[in-house]
């Protein structure tokens, strides 16, 4: 049975959350198709063909899908994906939304955010914010599952060159519509990709210090994140949440500042290469993690970091 | 407009669960248990919008074990107006716990469904989708905002890119996110109130309703466990480190 896997993509890039997604199904099976749902998203179908290991892409081109909206795509998804062994889509927020709802339309209980797949109906995933590895196995005929990037190596973007079949469905639920969005701009790199990857907590104390963080940053050629701390006290936006509920992160290098190490942050950065911890508390939980500790006021640290590197 | 919260009984988020020896599953003898943070913050929402007058009555659901009863009493005491439980001591699976939810809004009716995204137990993320899936309804996911008018609602949700806002007709579903608001806690005279509000218990069977498992948890185990490093003395070393020993910059 074939695989089929859903594009990530913003209508004009194909996201490279795909690119792993790919390699959780290659670890599955061989006839892998891949979904490219949009609208005027004829780019990122092109890219897709081209990736390693890929032997056919759909497209579904259509102002229904323009914005991924999940009443729409998850029944092209269950529609389509009713002759397949098994489904597959990143576990990003696009996936999230609308994987388990396609799932449902073809009665399957989906398997959430695979960090290893096992066999073709068992795979692992984190339980409990990551403190429990649970091997699960499925008994649906279709086996719908969600990948964690971090945990698969990205298959190559480059070589392939697969058909490209244009799929005749258009399907507006006409339930939901899309308002508007506010996207983060940044010329840094995208948080769940980075090599580099510096993050503030509550120790930061306000929206301005993270300045430091994005100086930092940038002769690292590092993402910034937060812990959900920073986030809830308003000091930086959502989109840099790293932990269970956020963005799972594994960078080879990690750098905490002023973070304490809650469990829950430590679910989305543990699978680091290597953890650097500055705090000045040095009975702060992160200390346990992290490679390298320093017990220091961020204050001094960081600038000091800065002007060494 | 009715609401219909469901909230789920999980393992408190300050328990750090362990697998059992034999790693047939988790550890959760004498384990504090506690409402979902997430849930709290769906109950909330709902008490939220009934202060504003939007909704009249909230009616929150919980399934499980005749202990899910200490959960609901919980959202009562936060402010909901009455309970049901669906009772069954088998294992519960998103799609299971969905068809459930789905014969108690078929009963219920409400305009308006409110639950957590996700539970930090199974950490699935699945149950609002599934939902959204078996009665037709628009779902408004990781939701960071919820505005109700003229028969639809607007959410604001919090996407990887940053926040993104779509429009759903009534009756709809929202999943909620961290920053959607912070619970109250439950004052003492409403903690006593909330024994005396009604609770009704059914179960899957009398919902008629299939919840046997799909997936088999075949073991659990704990995950690769970091080793503490070295603590550096200052700046100047942690750089030299970085650079020639574990060689990232």
């Amino acid at each position: 049975m074939s695989i089929l896997v859903i594009a990530e993509h913003d209508n004009a890039e194909l996201k490279g959350a795909t690119l792993n997604t790919i390699a959780a199904a290659k670890a599955i099976g061989d006839d892998i198709h891949v979904l490219v749902a949009g609208a005027d998203c004829g780019a990122v179908a092109e890219a897709a063909a081209k990736v390693e290991g890929v032997s056919k892409v759909l497209v579904a081109d259509n102002a229904a899908y323009g914005h991924q909206l999940a009443e729409n795509v998850a029944k092209l998804v269950a529609d389509l994906g009713k002759d397949y062994g098994h489904i597959l889509a990143p576990a990003t927020t696009t996936g999230k939304n609308m994987l388990p709802r396609a799932a449902a339309l073809l009665d399957v209980q989906p398997i959430s955010d695979i960090i290893a797949v096992e066999s073709a109906d068992t795979f692992k995933r984190p339980i409990y914010a990551g403190n429990v590895i649970a091997t699960v196995q499925s008994s649906d005929a279709i086996k719908v599952v969600s990948v964690r990037a971090t945990a698969f190596d990205a298959v190559v973007a480059e070589g392939g060159s697969a058909d490209v079949t244009a799929v005749d469905i258009a399907d507006d639920a006409g339930v939901s519509s899309f308002v508007g969005e506010e996207l983060a701009e940044s010329d840094r790199p995208d948080l769940t990709s980075a090599k580099v990857v510096i993050s503030g907590g509550r120790g930061m104390q306000n929206g301005e210090n993270f300045e430091m963080l994005y100086k930092v940053a940038d002769k690292l050629g590092a993402a910034v994140g937060a812990s959900r701390a920073a986030v809830d006290a308003g000091f930086v936006p959502n989109d840099m949440q790293v932990g269970q509920t956020g963005k799972i992160v594994a960078p080879d290098l990690y750098i905490a500042v002023g973070i304490s190490g809650a469990i829950q942050h430590l679910a989305g950065m543990k699978d680091s290469k290597i953890i650097v911890a500055i705090n000045k508390d040095e009975e702060a939980p992160i200390f346990s993690v992290a490679d390298y500790g320093l017990v220091a006021d961020l204050f001094d640290a960081v600038p000091e970091l800065e002007t060494k590197l | 407009m009715k609401v219909l919260v469901a909230v789920k009984r999980v393992v408190d988020y300050n328990v750090k669960v362990r697998p059992k020896a034999d790693g047939s599953d988790v550890d959760t003898a004498n384990v504090k248990m506690s409402i979902n943070p997430f849930c709290e913050i769906a109950v909330e929402e709902a008490v939220r919008l009934k202060e504003k007058g939007v909704v009249s009555e909230i009616v929150v659901v919980s399934m499980g074990s005749k202990q899910c009863q200490e959960q609901i009493r919980t959202a009562l005491a936060l402010g909901a107006d009455r309970g049901i439980l669906v009772e069954t001591d088998e294992e519960l699976q998103p799609l299971g716990v969905a068809k459930c939810l789905k014969a108690i809004v078929e009963k219920e009716e409400p305009q308006m469904v409110i639950m957590g995204k996700q539970s930090i137990d199974g950490d699935n993320n699945q149950t609002g989708q599934m939902l959204g899936a078996l009665t037709g309804m628009a779902q408004g996911t990781f939701a960071s905002e919820v505005v109700v008018e003229d028969g639809s609602a607007k959410v604001t949700r919090e996407i990887d890119g940053g926040l993104q806002t779509v429009e759903l007709k009534l009756p709809a579903i929202v999943t909620t996110d961290l920053r959607l608001n912070e619970p109250r806690y439950a004052s003492l005279p409403n903690i006593m109130k909330a024994k005396k509000k009604p609770l009704d218990t059914t179960s899957p069977d009398e919902l008629g309703v299939d919840i046997a498992p799909r997936f088999k948890t075949l073991k659990v185990e704990p995950p690769a466990e970091r080793q503490a490093g070295v603590k550096v003395a200052d700046v100047a070393e942690l750089v030299e480190k970085l650079k020639n020993e574990a060689k990232v910059i």
